[in-house]
């Protein structure tokens, strides 16, 4: 991957750039708003870039997944893999957990297993990076990252609260 | 029940403000000067003085003012604020002594006293960040190497209010000196202390506050809000400050959330500051008002290019992109009109009003259309990947 500028852009969000293979300046300008602008920079003046277009966060999704970012998914996948004693897992959230209607905070995943509760699936979407507070439902899928052995203990902990 | 007056009144002022909104949306410019044109229109001395419904307004105003300084604070991080400090400091110095000496020396030259000159000074300092960010999006200048400059600048001039603010009111509350020192000092410990418990606290405020429902959430972040402001004024620092620390210290999914509810309220709000702004002055005196106010405008307009020249020449941006920073600092908005209104409402200096308002009609409007041309006079045709495509034909 080539290097990736990040430019803050104070009260407004994050800018990226870099240049492609081709030789061209390429930004995106991500606006707190969710809206995604993908601009050119001009070959002789780097200072003036020009938007391409402009994505509300569906077009965006559009966009990355044409463009193959399920790449990163499945890379991420690999990563079990790839790295010793580490191990990325989905569990099911059983019908009738303890959890169900609890929250993860409530679970003490991490401080009882070790293991970090990174995502939560549910009725097809997912949820990333869920805070303490998210709310956990009989039939939701947990995808978490930790040693093999804390996911084992996950496991139980999930079914019966022990 | 009140008769059919005061609805009638209110129904038909917010009937104006629909048209005036949608005016402005199809020309692309801010609202704010139609509001203020329609303020002053229906206030004292105006076409049709409102009898029942102004009484109304007033109270939309103060909550209006509270609003729009909360989203200002909501924002930015403080991590931003701390960044933009560090990276554009200078610049930032370079644009207060440029921009808020002409409004100050004007108000020393118009005989005026010392106080209502530094209000002036601020009036002509401050650029509009709403009208600013609005126009860069329009223009389609975010990814452009000069606009971090624009916007951290814009930073630091929002910064510098929320501290000319509080000084600002202890000086327009007077007495002898040792009681404006007493109030000083009152003030810097009061913006001190409100910002150290948003940095310690932010977050749990902030996790405390946040809730799925979006009515609950609403509610605790008003109630937040408002207490906040209250306690603030109470102390004599300006209900405007507390609002914008307010705004600072919610961080997170509850800002996030908070920027997107709160945003129809601040409309209606707004809207009514700026009319009731307008509700104070007597269109008669405007027209006195204008010769020092188109001074104060051209001027204005030379001091932020020279501004944004240099801030962009500071981070390496060649010729085009300094004209493009110049010229897009130029306009002055809502913060002008707020930095006013204090000035106003305590009643130091008439005068300032029609000249406040006069100033912002002029470079609200004439700083998005300078920016325009200035883009299509920069422009070289959009030549983006191949250099030579695109000139034949038609």
């Amino acid at each position: 991957m080539p290097l990736v500028n990040e430019i803050p852009m104070p009260g407004i969000g994050v800018r990226y750039e870099f240049l492609t293979e081709d030789g061209a300046r390429v930004g995106v300008v991500h606006h707190r708003s969710g809206v995604r602008e993908l601009v050119l920079f001009e070959r002789d003046d780097p200072d003036t870039s020009h938007v391409l277009v402009r994505l509300g966060p569906d077009d965006s999704r559009t966009v990355a997944e044409l463009l193959g970012v399920s790449q990163v998914a499945k890379d991420l996948a690999e990563l079990g893999q790839d790295v010793e004693g580490l191990a990325v897992d989905r569990l099911p959230l059983p019908h009738g957990s303890p959890f169900d209607g609890r929250t993860i905070g409530d679970t003490g995943a991490r401080t009882r297993t070790g293991v970090s509760i990174v995502a939560v699936l549910r009725a097809g979407s997912a949820h990333p990076a869920p805070g303490p507070d998210f709310g956990l439902r009989g039939g939701d899928m947990v995808v978490v990252v930790g040693t093999p052995r804390g996911i084992e203990d996950l496991v139980v902990l999930l079914r019966s609260g022990e | 029940m009140r008769d059919s007056l005061f609805l009638i009144e209110l129904g038909g002022v917010v009937l104006l403000l629909a048209i005036l909104a949608r005016l402005a949306h199809r020309v692309g410019f801010s609202p704010i000067p139609l509001y203020l044109l329609a303020g002053l229109a229906f206030g004292q001395g105006g076409l049709i003085p409102l009898v029942t419904a102004d009484e109304f307004i007033e109270a939309g105003a103060e909550i209006g003012l509270i609003l729009l300084l909360f989203s200002l604070g909501l924002e930015y991080s403080a991590r931003e604020l701390v960044g933009s400090l560090r990276s554009t400091a200078l610049v930032g110095g370079l644009d207060l002594v440029l921009n808020f000496t002409p409004g100050l020396v004007a108000g020393l030259i118009l005989g005026w006293d010392v106080v209502p000159a530094l209000f002036l000074g601020g009036i002509t300092y401050i650029s509009s960040s709403g009208v600013i960010a609005r126009t860069l999006e329009d223009l389609g200048w975010m990814g452009n190497r000069e606009t971090p400059s624009v916007l951290a600048i814009l930073v630091i001039e929002d910064l510098a209010m929320a501290a000319f603010l509080p000084l600002g009111t202890v000086l327009l509350v007077g007495g002898g000196a040792a009681r404006v020192a007493v109030s000083i000092g009152a003030a810097v410990l009061v913006v001190l202390a409100v910002l150290s418990v948003a940095a310690r606290y932010g977050q749990a405020i902030s996790n405390a506050v946040f809730s799925r429902s979006d009515e609950a959430l609403l509610f605790a972040i008003l109630a937040v809000l408002l207490l906040t402001a209250a306690a603030t004024q109470a102390l004599n620092v300006s209900a405007a400050v507390g609002a914008f620390l307010a705004g600072i210290a919610f961080s997170g999914p509850a800002a996030e959330r908070a920027r997107a509810l709160l945003v129809p309220l601040r409309s209606v709000f707004a809207a009514a500051f700026f009319l009731f702004f307008g509700f104070d002055i007597d269109p008669r005196t405007l027209p006195q008002a204008l010769p020092s106010a188109a001074a104060l405008a051209v001027v204005g307009v030379a001091t932020k290019y020279v501004t944004g020249w240099l801030a962009a020449r500071r981070a390496g941006v060649g010729r085009r992109g300094r004209i493009r920073a110049g010229v897009g600092l130029i306009a002055r908005g809502e913060f002008s009109i707020v930095i006013a209104g204090i000035a106003l409402t305590a009643g130091v200096e008439p005068e300032i009003g029609p000249i406040a308002a006069a100033f912002v009609l002029l470079l609200a409007v004439s700083g998005p259309l300078l920016a325009r041309s200035a883009g299509r006079a920069t422009a070289r045709g959009v030549q983006v990947t191949e250099p030579t495509v695109g000139r034949g034909g038609e």
